[in-house]
């Protein structure tokens, strides 16, 4: 399979140059790319693969096992709420559902523009329920402030 | 004026960064000159933003800090609002043995100058001046044992990779702190790098490993720039590179980034991760000491283990080993998170109890109401009901108590917590987060949630079943995401029946 797309062709080989003599560069390259076009496009696996020397469904299959890596643009805004243990301890679930109420999604949805995401600790758990707005950590979210954000990006 | 203004994501999130600039547009205003250091966090995240003022006596603390609180930072500062004291005379830093994180909150984190300045690279330079076999000894005799969770002796892993013939070897720093509860490792690289650079640089030396990795994770991006940044500087300074300190021996590391996976914690799946390979479990033997990264022997430690070699070095063995208790030697930088009053990072020696724990140094919940139920050591820890809160906080103990203490998070929860609830919690997370190589993690986890579902509905018939599914995943999954989860899951259907109906009422 051959991409159509010569200028995303041209960006993949440069990240791959940008990565060569690396010990196991596959993740790098992969967050490279997604920082590159905000996800990991279905083309530029044959691209990768081929430079690695690794088959296609090798690459498909590193790229489906992280959590962390899309394969379709990502919204405009992503709100991404802990909901891990020591977030549920003050309060997390009830905040989540509040979230999941006002967008009107599911975890993974996404509407008006903002993605609502899970994540499992942000490190900020003396100090939950924490999120990360846009990159941005909040620390003892609750729905006021929840409101507050997302007033902010829609 | 010299202000520290912590640069901690905690910090951060609960608005150091606003303070900060804050503070440099007062000072702009009035013509007063600042110099604005941004420190790692002292730990006390219900007090962040923390300021410290420098004065005549030490440094003054000032929290929890507002922006509007700023102002008066210029005036009389012991009439200050929000003033705490010397940051020193504090309760909480009073009562604390700082050696891994004496220098977390103190210094700037990214001067080489005053890491040197409060006793950093003695380690190292002690470690220049003796054999590798030495060197393994002094940290085997300290009694150091890995502080990710699962309590192997580091001395003896070192000894296993010293003695293993190979071209290359590796030095990878296991910094995939995914646990829920635990903040340590992202406040130590934030914080002080330099103290993990120079742990990882002892280790090298040890075990004539010549290449290092920091795998940490994507949702810690704060550590990321601060890890590399540091490297950089101490690279740019002969710590790291071709000759470390002009000895002619190399050592060079390098920041890696997971993305996302849990699981890539385990040892086994963090060496995948690093290849760029699915993050899947690999079944030992072979052990990570023999053939670990790209086959070659590695030494995987967690960032506190390798951040507690420097003191060690320095300091010696016998020093290190007189704290502690039983085979559980030296300390532990507990964190105290969830439903607490008082929640941050309190290093200390082994020894004291769950409840001196919870209710002296975290002063119960933040809701005022009682403590229910403690998770201790992470998603995959027992949760303890205040009658076993006399367990002393040591590896042995918490294990005869059916429990383990893991990286030695421990999360508080009032008595609003449904035990039910978290059981299901712990099964789904496992479920969500299996690597899918082993059966008993990957269908065992989906069956146990639908089996909670099943108590919940009021069906007495499946807690045997629930009982016999955690037995299976703990003694027959290959790693410890498969054979802990039954830890939080038994624990809260041992400990807290009345939150699980059916078996009210067959008690009834």
């Amino acid at each position: 399979m051959t991409s159509h797309d010569p200028q995303l062709v041209h960006r993949v080989r440069e990240i791959l140059n940008d990565h060569k003599g690396m010990e196991g560069p596959l993740l790098p390259i992969l967050h490279a790319v997604q920082h590159a076009f905000g996800f990991v496009p279905q083309e530029a696996i044959p691209v990768i693969a081929e430079e690695l020397q690794m088959t296609r469904a090798e690459v498909h299959g590193v790229v489906s096992f992280y959590h962390d890596y899309r394969d379709h643009p990502p919204a405009a805004h992503t709100v991404r709420l802990c909901r891990a243990e020591a977030c549920q301890a003050l309060g997390a679930e009830r905040v989540a559902a509040h979230a999941k109420a006002k967008l009107g999604v599911d975890w993974h949805g996404q509407a008006h523009g903002v993605a609502l995401e899970p994540v499992f600790c942000l490190g900020l758990c003396a100090c939950g329920p924490a999120a990360q707005v846009d990159g941005k950590l909040v620390a003892r979210l609750d729905e006021d402030k929840f409101d507050a954000i997302l007033g902010g990006m829609i | 004026m010299r202000v520290h203004v912590p640069l901690d994501a905690a910090a951060k999130a609960l608005g150091s960064d606003e303070v900060a600039a804050a503070i440099q547009a007062e000072a702009a205003r009035r013509g007063v000159e600042v110099t604005l250091v941004r420190n790692g966090s002292r730990g006390m995240v219900w007090l962040e933003p923390l300021v410290e003022v420098a004065t005549d006596l030490g440094r003054m603390a000032f929290g929890p800090m507002t922006t509007a609180d700023v102002a008066a930072l210029f005036d009389d500062l012991k009439a200050h609002p929000k003033a705490l004291g010397l940051t020193e005379e504090l309760p909480w830093m009073l009562r604390q043995t700082r050696l891994t994180f004496a220098r977390c909150g103190v210094i700037d984190p990214l001067s080489l100058e005053e890491y040197e300045l409060h006793l950093g690279l003695k380690g190292l330079k002690r470690a220049l001046s003796l054999s590798d076999a030495d060197i393994v000894a002094e940290v085997r005799d300290s009694g150091l044992r890995g502080r990710g969770g699962a309590g192997f002796p580091t001395g003896i892993k070192w000894e296993t990779v010293r003695t293993a013939k190979a071209d290359q070897k590796y030095i990878v720093c296991n910094a995939d702190e995914g646990d829920s509860a635990t903040f340590a490792d992202r406040m130590l690289m934030e914080g002080d790098p330099f103290t993990l650079i120079e742990g990882m640089a002892i280790a090298g030396l040890a075990v004539g490993a010549t290449k290092g990795y920091v795998y940490t994770r994507s949702e810690y991006p704060d550590a990321v720039a601060q890890m590399t940044k540091a490297i950089q500087i101490a690279r740019a300074a002969g710590v790291l590179g071709a000759s470390v300190l002009g000895s002619g021996r190399a050592f060079d590391m390098e920041v890696r980034v997971g993305a996302g996976a849990y699981v890539c914690g385990e040892e086994t799946s963090l060496l995948n991760s690093l290849e760029g390979k699915r993050g899947v479990v690999r079944a030992k033997p072979p052990l990570p000491a023999l053939q670990g990264f790209l086959g070659k022997p590695t030494v995987v430690n967690n960032v506190i283990s390798l951040a507690s070699v420097p003191v060690i070095l320095d300091r010696g063995a016998a020093f290190y080993k007189n704290f502690g208790m039983g085979r559980s030697q030296g300390t532990m930088a507990l964190q105290l998170a969830g439903n607490v009053k008082y929640g941050g990072l309190f290093e200390t020696a082994f020894g004291l109890t769950l409840g001196e724990i919870v209710d002296d140094i975290g002063g119960g919940t933040a809701t005022g109401r009682p403590v229910k139920a403690v998770q201790v050591g992470g998603p995959l820890g027992a949760w303890f009901p205040r009658a076993l809160f006399d367990t002393p906080f040591t590896y042995e103990d918490f294990a005869a108590r059916g429990g383990l203490i893991g990286h030695a998070g421990l999360t508080l929860a009032d008595d609003s917590v449904d035990m039910l609830k978290m059981a299901r919690f712990a099964l789904e997370f496992c479920a969500i987060e299996s690597c899918g190589k082993c059966t008993p993690c990957r269908l065992g986890a989906v069956r146990g949630v639908e089996t909670v579902d099943r108590i919940a509905r009021g069906d007495a018939a499946a807690i045997p079943l629930l009982t016999d599914l955690c037995e299976t995943m703990k003694s027959g999954s290959l790693c410890a995401l498969g054979g802990f989860t039954p830890y939080p899951v038994m624990s809260a259907l041992t400990h807290f029946p009345g939150d699980f109906a059916v078996m009210r009422e067959a008690a009834e």
